[in-house]
């Protein structure tokens, strides 16, 4: 159940988007200010601990995530501009730390967890005035954001408020592409054909963007474009809708 | 049709194809890549694969057919929800009562004259299967779709002590006639297209002139089949659902040659895995709905056979004698886990394979193993052992398209998470075959880094650093970094970290 309308919340960088998207990060706490909210980011953080977990080596995964929730003490909601992460933090920490003396506040943390978009929309109701030109997108479900965390239309929904954004959906808007984290270098053959699908049917929409709530999903549709040299850009969403609403 | 198959592990076998006309896969074939010295090889048969650009076009296009059939008869998403949970709650309940359910199963079929014999392993069912055989001078053997028959290489076993082991599924037969394995494991044959047939049926069946008519081809087969089946000494089929109650075998097909096999034969054996059995006959019902619907899009088979006994003194027809073969071969060992237990409730509908990304791209021969795709990857390391299978179980970027599927909602990327760990950790008190084997100084050595980094916040803060201040100049000769640049840029990280800005400039004001 969403919470009543809190005054002040959590944001978690997460790692990709602190290194490679930190305009995203800048956005998605701006977006959450301006709906009226205060912007908290503690000192400190690293990342969610998802690569270690996802290769079997809890220990480590463990070790790291321990240090992470203890930086968001207080009972607020905590944001993540990342489906991938928020999944990670969500739905299998509680599994992480099953059976450790910290599981409860390891769950009491999980519960705090939301992905951006999903907080915008569903706990916020914000509302969103185009300031943009007529632009062309195209948006990428990420997997986790999908299937772990349950996204359901929440960025459409946003975008779908911006009068001069139109938005041009993938011919395979569920489908994979292909990152996968370690996936992506453990079997680069099937990740890079994936990866590649997905820069193709994007290009087939004719956007001059394609828009996503993951980092990793970005980086590599991107490192693909770019690749090929093809005349489209990736953004995260938060970047997008904090470029779109602001007057500068 | 060619092309498709018995959903039997049995599966239905016939008349689904994924395209309106069942011959007409244009696929191009893969070719088994040879099993390297050091064991099978996912990514390179993969690889291997991916360079045929005909075959991923065609897998894919049977694949999309496939799905678009599946969704056609799950409208409701609310309906479809209700009947996974129905068909979950089945199979859990079936598992937990596991034991209890065979031993009852064992006494029904033996009260309704079905002979049952239990093997542990493969080497065992094959031995027992073969001295049923010999005992009653059998050397033709013909055989319906059946999973478990690839997963013991029964064929193979059989041809070499010189019994004739054919296969009445027209994608296995199709498949047997050039000796391969099969590609999916609704629709064996699924790699081939209609022209491959067509020469090979013109070459290896007698007398036959080359056609590519899809009817005409289907009769040849027909044709050579029907023949068989009179002469066979005896028939085998897979089971799709044992009924504990009734002692009743369910074989779910579209051929009928599911049931040509199991009831002109004198002798009908039937093998199952261990883990088939549920406790009623309603039990079926909600499966039976699932895995039609899930595997081809029917809303029903054009055969459900539920065998009960073999002929009774006053019948005209039917075998003589039914024997059951339930097998273990690892079973028993993957049901002793709670979570992989989850394993176990699988109904072989291939649902999974046709909404894999990375199964569509590769198709299922890439695999090296009898199960391929999603379910493969979870069944094949816990047979296989763990640590052998090390590539199948990290060829899978755990999008979750195969447990939003699955008609009993097998958890399949939790599953391949907690293989993950097994393969490389061999200290916990779970009996995964090959546990640890998969474990390597450098991923150890890597991962130990990454968190010696990771959970101190200014180690990270400092690499932070170097990685935005030296963006330009990452080495692109790393190992990993050599991966990714196969068919991308590498990634270049921003010229200030987000934390860093946020140091300097303090948090963004609105
Ligand atoms: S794992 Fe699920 S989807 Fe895959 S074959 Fe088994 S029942 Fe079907």
């Amino acid at each position: 159940m969403p919470p009543a309308r809190p005054s002040r919340v959590y944001f978690y960088g997460t790692c990709l988007v602190d290194l490679f998207f930190p305009e995203a990060g800048l956005a998605g706490i701006q977006l959450l200010q301006r709906a009226g909210v205060e912007v908290v980011f503690p000192e400190g953080q690293t990342c969610c601990g998802q690569p270690a977990y996802n290769c079997g080596y809890f220990e480590e995964a463990r070790a790291v995530a321990r240090t992470q929730i203890a930086l968001f003490p207080e009972d607020l909601p905590v944001i993540l501009p990342s489906g991938s992460c928020a999944g990670m933090m969500k739905h299998h920490y509680p599994d992480l730390f099953r059976g450790q003396p910290d599981e409860a506040a390891a769950r009491a943390f999980a519960a705090r967890v939301y992905e951006l978009t999903q907080f915008l929309v569903d706990v916020l109701d914000v509302r969103l005035a185009d300031l943009g030109p007529p632009v062309k997108v195209t948006w990428h479900s990420s997997c986790h954001a999908l299937r772990d965390l349950g996204l359901k239309g929440q960025p459409q929904a946003l975008l779908g408020q911006l009068a001069n954004v139109e938005l041009a959906p993938l011919a395979r808007e569920r489908e994979c592409c292909g990152f996968g984290g370690t996936f992506s270098v453990r079997h680069p053959e099937i990740s890079g054909t994936m990866a590649c699908d997905k820069a193709a049917d994007a290009l087939a929409t004719e956007a001059s963007v394609v828009l996503s709530t993951d980092g990793g999903c970005l980086l590599n549709v991107k490192g693909v474009l770019e690749a090929q040299t093809a005349p489209m850009r990736v953004q995260h969403i938060a970047e997008f809708l904090w470029e779109r609403t602001h007057a500068r | 049709m060619p092309g498709e198959s018995d959903m039997n592990e049995g599966g239905p076998s016939g008349r689904f194809a994924p395209s309106a006309s069942p011959l007409v896969h244009p696929h191009g074939v893969t070719e088994r890549s040879p099993a390297t010295p050091s064991g099978p090889s996912f990514r390179a048969s993969a690889a291997k694969a991916l360079g045929d650009a005909q075959l991923r076009a065609n897998f894919r296009r049977a694949m999309d057919g496939l799905m678009t059939k599946r969704s056609a008869q799950f409208p409701d998403p609310g309906d479809l929800q209700a009947l996974r949970d129905l068909g979950t709650a089945v199979r859990t309940r079936s598992l937990l009562r596991l034991p209890e359910l065979l031993e009852q199963l064992e006494a029904s079929c033996t009260r309704n004259g079905i002979q049952v014999h239990w093997a542990e392993t493969c080497d065992q069912a094959n031995a027992l299967i073969l001295g049923l055989l010999k005992a009653r001078g059998a050397t033709r053997l013909v055989k319906g779709k059946s999973m478990v028959s690839e997963e013991m290489h029964l064929n193979a076993f059989l041809e070499s002590h010189g019994i004739e082991s054919l296969e009445s599924d027209l994608g296995e037969y199709i498949i047997q006639l050039d000796h391969e394995t099969p590609s999916h494991i609704i629709m064996p044959a699924i790699h081939k297209n209609k022209g491959q047939i067509a020469q090979q049926f013109s070459q290896k069946i007698k007398d036959a002139a080359y056609t590519e008519d899809v009817d005409e081809l289907t009769a040849l087969a027909r044709k050579v089949l029907r023949q068989k089946f009179l002469e066979a000494d005896a028939g085998l089929s897979g089971v799709n659902f044992a009924v504990a109650e009734t002692g009743t075998l369910c074989l779910v097909e579209n051929e009928g040659n599911g049931r040509m096999s199991t009831h002109v034969p004198p002798l009908h054996i039937a093998v199952m895995g261990l883990e088939k059995v549920v406790a009623r006959l309603e039990d079926v019902a909600p499966l039976y709905a699932l895995l039609t619907r899930s595997a081809t899009g029917q809303p029903a088979t054009t055969y459900l056979n539920l065998i009960s006994g073999p002929r009774a003194k006053d019948e005209m027809d039917g075998p003589r004698e039914i024997h059951l073969v339930i097998l273990d071969n690892g079973r028993s060992r993957i049901y002793g886990d709670p979570q992989l237990q989850a394993t176990l409730r699988c109904i072989r509908c291939g649902a999974c394979m046709n909404h894999c990304p990375v199964y569509t791209r590769v198709g299922g021969h890439a695999y090296e193993a009898v199960y391929p795709g999603p379910i493969g990857k979870i069944l094949t390391p816990q047979i296989e052992g763990v640590g052998l299978r090390h590539d199948l179980i990290h060829g899978s970027s755990l999008c979750g398209a195969c447990s939003e599927v699955c008609p009993v909602e097998i958890p399949i990327p939790d599953i391949l998470v907690r293989l993950r760990r097994e393969a490389t950790h061999a200290d916990a008190a779970s009996a995964v075959a090959g546990q640890g084997t998969g474990r390597t100084t450098s991923e150890d050595l890597a991962w130990r880094a990454w968190a010696a980094v990771l959970k101190r916040p200014r180690l990270y803060r400092l690499s932070a650093w170097f990685a935005t201040r030296f963006r330009q100049f990452i080495p692109g000769g790393l190992p990993l970094l050599k991966a990714w640049t196969l068919s991308r840029t590498t990634p270049l990280p921003a010229p200030r970290s987000l934390q860093e800005r946020i140091r300097k400039e303090g948090m963004p004001r609105v």
